[in-house]
């Protein structure tokens, strides 16, 4: 056992003096190589995470929303619809939501506003998410001036900031009282944004999603799995950036495993020759290029998924900020918590490590069986 | 030739095992990570319920991105039917599953 | 002592390329002693030094390696292998314990220091790394060449480099030195300078046989045996 661990190291040994004599171009090569890994292994924690935190955070949204479509765009839904829809059997209960995006042209921010079912609010009160606090610097007892459908101010005193740790899902909330909202908007009485409702057992949705649908054909009911499987889908391989980033990384690849795979030159022919004629066997020859294979890719693929993992986790992914803020003013903090899937790493092990160390071991396959006689007539 | 030079392959064998452990730690940090953020999820996952919210707070450039999972198939193409996406978000996320279902299956 | 019993080799067997290399060889090198193959490029000399240090098979004939103790293999009282009909793996056990190559160019692997060209031959085998240091060191020492240990082996000059490769091929305290054409590229001071590293090898009982057509080499007072060959076969003189 020991000899053999001696022997290995006695051929890392060789394999690191012979990468060492071409250290630029070998440095460079694990630089970019780390690169691809970071970026690849950036993208994979930071969306799985996402992704895990929705299905949590989400998985008491509402069982159904009913939207009412005119000419295919999402249009107020009738309060009449209610009764129709309670009539439906299997359904709990019905209520009607009211909510709506306001644009606050002092910061350039959109805001969602909602009218609370539970929470009682005043008029001239609302509740607002952290992301408005910060982003207008108001605080509890600020008041806010909004500006109603027909142009008429409306001031509104902030009475509660919610709290930081909900910024996920309500930094850009305001929460506001039915009847200012209703003047707000100038929104027609007897009319809701859209429904929600609950069911008695969850695994008719499906069904009862038809009965409405066929019950009133201008509505399309969203069940709940399927609010889920939006964020299935965030940052799917399939989307515009994804696929920018995912080429570009298979590209590289592409690259180095064809200078790889394009074969030994003449010179590492000629020193693989001298070492099966000082007594290396094949075996050994084709240890020295796994060890080279295995020195860069595994090196580089060790340091990738750390930083990248410092990257997502302990720095808020400043990469991907860019991108995720878009346009966008209000931009929440959330600290995202790190949910790693052990499968993913070994996958991108898979796809990174074993290709790379394969396409440095099978071009030498050929030099390394050359017979030691052929050593000697050079 | 008096002093004993380090190992290159120690060297490699050492900074293998370190990254290894580093690694490791990457995952018991992220278990108890999980453990003490399992409050916040909750927490946040009762605002969901009690204000009845379908989405989370990611993009909110536009209200087809803010509220993806209600988007309709209009807000996208507002401006005409084969307009190029406005908003970076737009690359990221894709319609919601009810806008791609085609024969009752998911695009 | 090595005995070859009417070796042949012949390569390319039954296509029309086909060629004889060595034609029906007998022979029996002695141990301890200093044995020169001398003859024209294209004699099968090099063939036939591949085929004493096991490098490769002949077609046919027997070969026997005496007085090297290799441990799995049955062995009687002067120890006598028969080397063609081993397997692979311990024929490399045996030509490692064997024999030390030294070859037409000196062959050192550029970029890499002197000493550790000189490891290379132990490597695969697993022994201690700070054992095989100390005795790399102590050859370099012998040859004068401890100085340059940690330089490129492209540094060294060309009798520097051939006193390196000497070196390495006792790396492995090889039973016999094989060397063919060692003189090639050398100049006649170097050329005579290596001689008389054999003589010292001589004095400490290895055995060499060197395949050479070099004057310098064969009429040289130090070789023991000279054996003509010409055409795959020996040439009584």
């Amino acid at each position: 056992m020991g000899k053999s661990i001696e022997r290995q190291r006695n051929i890392i040994d060789f394999t690191l003096s012979s990468l060492l004599r071409r250290k630029g171009k070998n440095i460079s090569l694990m630089i970019v190589y780390t690169v691809i890994v970071f970026v690849l292994a950036s993208v994979m924690f930071f969306t799985h995470s996402i992704k895990k935190e929705a299905h949590l955070i989400l998985k008491d949204a509402p069982e159904m929303v009913v939207q009412k479509m005119i000419a295919g765009r999402h249009e107020l839904i009738p309060e009449g619809y209610m009764e129709k829809i309670r009539g439906i059997r299997g359904v709990g209960s019905v209520q009607g939501r009211l909510w709506g995006y306001y644009f606050d042209p002092t910061v350039g921010a959109n805001y969602t506003l909602l009218v609370p079912q539970d929470r009682k609010i005043e008029s001239g009160e609302i509740i607002i998410g952290n992301g408005i606090s910060r982003s207008r610097l108001a605080y509890e007892g600020d008041i806010i001036g909004f500006r109603s459908y027909d142009g008429s101010p409306m001031n509104l005193a902030i009475k509660e900031i919610l709290s930081y740790d909900s910024e996920l899902v309500s930094s850009d909330l305001v929460l506001i009282s039915r009847d200012d909202f209703m003047t707000l908007f100038g929104m027609p009485k007897g009319h809701f944004t859209d429904l929600a409702l609950s069911v008695r057992n969850p695994r008719e949705l499906p069904t009862i999603a038809q009965k409405i649908s066929d019950l009133l054909p201008d509505t399309r009911p969203i069940i709940r799995n399927e609010i889920e499987r939006t964020y299935d889908s965030v940052f799917d391989w399939r989307g515009g950036v994804m696929v920018l980033i995912l080429s570009t990384a298979l590209l590289s690849f592409v690259i180095f495993a064809w200078e790889k795979a394009s074969g030994l030159s003449a010179d590492e022919k000629r020193e693989i020759g001298i070492l099966k004629g000082l007594g290396w066997e094949t075996s050994d020859v084709i240890m020295i290029k796994f060890w080279e294979g295995v020195v860069v890719s595994l090196s580089s693929f060790l340091v990738g998924i750390i930083l990248a993992y410092i990257h997502v986790f302990f720095t808020h992914a400043p990469l991907f900020e860019h991108t995720l803020k878009g346009w966008a003013i209000l931009y929440p903090e959330f600290r995202l918590t790190p949910f790693v899937d052990a499968y993913q790493i070994f996958t991108l092990f898979f796809l990174t490590v074993v290709p790379y160390t394969v396409a440095t071991i099978i071009p030498a396959w050929r030099a390394a069986t050359v017979d030691p006689d052929s050593a000697m007539r050079t | 030739m008096g002093i004993k030079p380090f190992r290159k392959s120690g060297i490699f064998l050492c900074f293998i095992a370190v990254s290894l452990l580093l690694v490791s730690v990457m995952f018991v940090y992220a278990f108890f990570r999980v453990r003490s953020d399992a409050g916040t999820i909750i927490r946040q996952s009762e605002i969901v319920k009690e204000l009845q919210l379908t989405d989370l707070c990611l993009f909110t450039e536009a209200r087809y991105t803010r509220n993806p999972s209600q988007a309709d198939l209009h807000a996208a193409f507002q401006d005409h039917p084969v307009s190029i996406e406005h908003f970076p978000a737009g690359s990221l996320v894709m319609p919601p599953e009810c806008l791609r279902r085609i024969n009752g299956k998911v695009n | 002592m090595i005995d070859l019993i009417d070796i042949r080799k012949v390569f390319n067997v039954g296509r029309p390329n086909e060629f004889r290399a060595v034609n029906g060889v007998t022979l029996s090198i002695e141990q301890g002693k200093i044995s020169v193959l001398k003859g024209p490029s294209g004699s099968g000399k090099t063939t036939l030094l591949s085929m004493m240090g096991c490098m490769s098979r002949p077609t046919s004939g027997r070969i026997k390696v005496c007085g090297v103790k290799i441990s799995g293999i049955a062995q009687d009282g002067d120890r006598a292998i028969e080397v063609t009909s081993l397997p692979e793996r311990f024929l490399t056990e045996v030509r490692r314990k064997t024999f030390g190559f030294i070859f037409q160019q000196s062959n050192l692997i550029r970029g890499i220091t002197v000493i550790e060209n000189v490891m290379l031959p132990a490597y695969p085998y697993g022994a201690k790394h700070s054992d095989l240091r100390v005795r790399a060191m102590s050859l370099l020492k012998l040859f004068n060449i401890s100085d340059h240990a940690l330089h490129r082996a492209e540094w060294l000059s060309g009798g520097e480099a051939q006193r390196a490769t000497i070196a390495r091929a006792l790396m492995n305290d090889p039973f016999a030195i094989i060397a063919d054409e060692p003189t090639a590229h050398l100049d006649t001071k170097l050329s005579r300078e290596f001689m008389e590293i054999v003589a010292r090898l001589k004095e400490d009982g290895k055995t060499a046989l060197i395949a050479s057509h070099d004057p310098i080499v064969y009429e040289s007072p130090v070789v023991d045996r000279v054996v003509s060959m010409r055409d795959g076969m020996l040439v009584p003189d």
